[in-house]
């Protein structure tokens, strides 16, 4: 199984998701820099969390005009799976993968906290690990994850079960619509999502409810 | 405008540049003529208290700098420390004070990136960052606005750059009202033996400026700082500097790639005064000359002048010396993370500093003088006058439980979780330790059980009463927090914050300041290999109180032995180690005493170094043991806040006794010093409870087992039981409820 990490100037958690990669699927992934022009071959391709360009302009939107991200989008369509996590989730918007918005903090304010996440669909390539309904522990660190969607897109989204996970028992952080957490593309193989599962892996961290979304990722797709 | 350097030199615009008549007469002595207008700017950037701390060296030579595992002392970048296997800790903590009152949100970021900076440029990548931030009184006009401008400030450039917040402080006292504190520290990790410095060396090689242009901001900052503030500090916006947390991180990875090229001989960030700091910096240290050439700086604005130019505070740049042979691999880093390279000078053999312009010289000074020879003052400083102590049977009443309830909801004692967590304080996933404990932790990246301990440390209220003990106490609590994780304290950082030294009431402060800390910094043991001094906090005459805060480092071989402060399990003895048999004794100076009574009387509480070093030793041989499932030192607000902090942090309640003979109040919120709270996971009639107590008492520390973990309330003594969740309740709402306009004062 082999998994790529694309950088983007700015980002801040790549070394964070490379280590987590490292520790769960036992091999270093390939980095990829945004000005190369072809993605390796890979199985999974991860946009890590940070601030890409600063986020001076509207979070993500200078890094979905890098020259790699072309390779990205054929990769893409042709099923390859990607994950973009708090950064990344917003590169992805912006390039067009995944539908929505992600505003400010209804707080306004920076969050970094623990939080409760709730699978909602566990039968994607990347939810497997968990069950349907299950609570798991996640934190989150961002100023820009307020989630909103148009009520057509909402609709799409919650009908066909393209939300992958919710905040649960309260602990919404950012005012996202519908508590979403984190959203699939069409075909299901397009993950963006504003919590950090790579902070929880390991009994250092205090727990690893966040493992199960990496090791299911790094599958081998039978 | 345009300003030239042919501009007259009038006594006027020699006091607008900070320098007095006799300063000045030293310049005309030294040059034997009349400066140039940018020479004067240069001297006036030089000479200032900011850069070269002529008030305060002479004492400051007297701190022990000195350890088996010192690397590096005071005088570069940063102190570096060994932790072993090869691997070092570099940090230093510095203020922003004057820029983050001027302008909160720029002025502490600016703050962090000055001090993530320092860390970056030796070599070492940041792995954890700390703040102390000092605020006027709650009611005060000013202070929600600056507290929230300067939190939004620390974290939008640390949370981009990529830096955990692991710890720091936040108070607030009326005597801040006009001039906050933002003192920022940050810790990096490198090898020892790829330890970069800033001496420059080799004559006729390459003067290289690295990172983001030059612009107009910042212009005269060093000087700004170097003032008192009186009623014009708006006209003043214009010297803060802005930050740029996303070239910054460019230029960390930029220069962590350019050092493993082997193309740097010396390297000096660009803070203080920018080029001109760091230019004469370099060339002083290694005794050569330095010659620059203006017309190849990156500027970002059209016709700056010479003068705008030498003394530009814009953020993010770096001067290095490079091997020549080396330059186009290092060119070659920079252009990937598209920043600016260019050779702006060389080094010369004469020690002058020239500066050249469209073809004109427009400085030749001796760099020596200029940088490590700048003058030096020893100022008159009176002996303070420290209050009497209270009196013994001066204990103002109140209902323990309601006092205890006031002080854990009030603005000392309340969380700070509003602040912290607008701060990322789990990047890089190796936050053991998080804010709201005694000391952030962290593992240590490249080894499988080493961490490092951190905390940030003073109690201004004491040093204002007695600055010596107050000293003493800011180093001693740094050291038990360290302690109180299972570390082993090894070196600290000094950021001291002190109003006008020309005032002699002011200087005895902190000539007496110093000495207690280098008093502690000695009997513990615990070098200071870092430091920043900021003079001149004074608003419209009035000074700050004497804050001199300590910023130290522990190191744990083994992580997963440290502890935290929250009660683990029910049924658990807790023991209380160090202090008087009475538990506690002293009342003055102490937070009951201030917001409970709005007193602020009495002496600040002594500590007993050899008292504090015995006790902490055994405390920490007993974290390491394992028998300790969690341990809180005791400070503001004493045993009773210490009690209710543990509960709400472990969701535990506790039951402790009085102590016979002894009034509660003094038992439970005196702030008597050297003290910790233990739980153990022992049996407390067991053998090795009993061994423990013989082991105590052959050293004369007391260890009183005062009660046992359990339930949802906390009991102190005969004190109506206060349930834990009230506890908490009051603890988590102060901060939210006063930024949100409702303060409960």
């Amino acid at each position: 199984m082999k998994a790529a990490v694309i950088v983007f100037p700015g980002l801040n958690r790549d070394r964070d998701m490379i280590a987590a990669l490292t520790k769960i699927g036992g091999e270093k992934p390939a980095v990829v820099w945004h000005q190369d022009s072809d993605i390796p071959d890979a199985d999974l391709i991860v946009i890590p969390g940070g601030f890409s360009y600063g986020d001076y302009l509207r979070c993500g939107a200078i890094a979905a005009r890098s020259p790699i991200m072309d390779s990205l989008r054929e990769r893409a369509a042709s099923g390859t799976k990607v994950l973009g996590v708090c950064n990344g989730f917003q590169i992805l918007i912006e390039a067009g993968l995944l539908p929505g918005a992600l505003m400010r903090n209804n707080s306004l304010k920076f969050v970094c906290r623990e939080v409760k996440l709730e699978v909602t669909n566990a039968e994607t390539d990347f939810t497997r690990g968990y069950t349907k309904g299950q609570i798991i522990r996640c934190p989150v660190a961002h100023h820009d994850g307020n989630y909103f969607a148009d009520a057509e897109t909402l609709q799409r989204l919650e009908g066909d079960g393209r939300v992958a996970f919710r905040y649960a028992e309260g602990t919404n952080p950012n005012g996202s619509i519908n508590d979403i957490a984190g959203i699939l593309n069409e075909q299901k193989n397009v993950l963006g999502l504003m919590p950090h599962p790579e902070n929880l892996i390991e009994s250092a961290h205090g727990g690893d409810d966040g493992r199960a979304l990496f090791a299911a990722a790094l599958k081998q797709v039978a | 405008m345009t300003l030239r350097n042919d501009i007259a030199i009038t006594p006027d615009l020699v006091a607008s540049h900070g320098l007095k008549p006799d300063e000045y007469q030293k310049i005309l002595d030294l040059i034997g003529r009349e400066p140039t207008y940018t020479e004067l700017g240069i001297f006036s950037a030089m000479w200032n208290e900011h850069c070269s701390y002529k008030s305060s060296k002479k004492w400051l030579r007297t701190l022990p700098t000195k350890g088996p595992r010192v690397i590096q002392g005071p005088g570069e970048n940063a102190g570096v420390v060994d932790i072993g296997d090869g691997q070092a800790v570099v940090f230093k903590m510095e203020s922003h004070n004057h820029p983050s009152y001027i302008e909160p949100y720029q002025g502490a970021a600016t703050g962090v990136g000055g001090i993530l900076r320092d860390v970056f440029t030796m070599g070492a990548r940041p792995v954890a960052a700390m703040n102390a931030l000092r605020f006027g009184a709650p009611d005060h006009e000013k202070t929600r606005h600056l507290v929230s401008g300067v939190v939004a400030g620390v974290g939008g450039y640390g949370n981009s750059f990529g830096v955990p917040t692991v710890g720091g402080e936040v108070e607030f006292d009326a005597r801040y009202n006009g001039n906050n504190l933002v003192n920022a520290f940050a810790a990096g990790l490198a090898d020892t033996d790829k330890i970069f410095y800033s001496e420059a060396k080799g004559v006729g090689l390459p003067v290289v400026y690295l990172g983001a242009k030059t612009g107009r901001d910042g212009v005269g900052g060093a000087t700004m700082a170097s003032a008192e503030f009186g009623d014009d500090i708006e006209e003043k916006r214009p010297t803060v500097q802005v930050g740029d947390p996303f070239t910054e991180k460019r230029l960390l990875e930029a220069c962590l790639e350019l050092m493993q090229t082997g193309a740097v001989i010396a390297i000096q960030d660009m803070g203080a005064a920018g080029l001109t700091c760091s230019a004469v910096e370099m060339g002083a240290k290694g005794d050569l000359g330095i010659e620059l050439d203006l017309d190849k700086v990156p500027v970002r604005e059209e016709r700056m002048t010479a003068y705008e130019m030498m003394l530009s505070e814009s953020q993010e740049r770096m001067l290095m010396v490079l091997h020549p042979e080396k330059e186009a691999a290092a060119r070659k880093v920079f252009e990937k993370w598209e920043l600016d390279f260019a050779t702006v000078g060389k080094t010369t053999d004469d020690l002058r500093f020239r500066v050249l312009w469209q073809g004109d010289e427009v400085a030749n000074l001796p760099i020596k003088e200029l940088g490590d020879e700048a003058p030096e003052y020893d100022r008159p400083w009176t002996e303070p006058k420290i209050p009497a102590p209270l009196a013994k049977d001066d204990v103002p009443q109140m209902d323990v439980a309601e006092a205890l309830l006031a002080l854990v909801g009030g603005h000392q004692c309340s969380s700070r979780r509003w602040v912290y967590e607008q701060y990322d304080t789990l990047i890089q996933g190796n936050s053991m330790q998080r804010p709201g404990g005694d000391a952030g932790v962290i593992r240590v990246e490249g080894h499988e059980t080493k961490g490092l301990a951190f905390s940030s440390d003073v109690n201004p209220r004491y040093c204002e009463a007695n600055p010596f003990e107050g000293g003493k106490q800011a180093v001693a609590e740094c050291w038990r927090n360290l302690t109180a994780t299972g570390a082993e304290p090894l070196a600290a950082t000094d950021n001291l914050n002190f109003g006008n030294p020309e005032r002699p009431e002011i200087m005895g402060q902190l000539v007496k300041a110093i000495e207690g800390i280098g008093e502690a910094c000695r009997v513990l043991e615990f070098p200071i290999v870092s430091g920043n001094v900021s003079l001149y906090n004074e608003t419209n005459g009035r000074g700050i109180l004497p804050t001199p805060t300590i910023g130290g480092v522990g190191l744990l071989p083994e992580w997963k032995q440290s502890v935290g402060i929250g009660f683990a399990a029910e049924n658990q003895p807790i023991l209380l180690i160090g202090g008087p048999a009475e538990r506690g004794t002293h009342l003055g100076q102490s937070i009951y005493l201030r917001d409970l009574f709005d007193r602020r009387d009495g002496d600040a509480p002594h500590v007993d170094l050899a008292a504090e070093k015995k006790t902490g030793d055994f405390v920490r041989k007993l974290i390491r043991s394992g028998a300790v499932t969690a341990c809180h030192d005791l400070s503001d607000g004493g045993l009773g806040v210490a009690l209710a902090e543990m509960a709400m942090a472990g969701e535990i309640g506790a039951t402790v006794t009085d102590v016979e003979g002894n009034d509660p109040i003094l038992t439970f919120f005196g702030e008597d010093q050297g003290r910790y709270l233990v739980t153990l996971n022992l049996d407390p009639q067991g053998a090795e409870i009993a061994a423990l107590w013989k082991e105590a008492e052959a050293l004369g520390i007391f260890a009183p087992w005062i009660g046992s973990t359990g339930g949802t309330t906390l009991t102190l003594g005969g004190a109506k039981p206060v349930s834990v969740a009230t506890l908490k309740a009051a603890h988590e709402s102060w901060f939210p409820s006063f930024m949100e306009g409702e303060p409960s004062l």
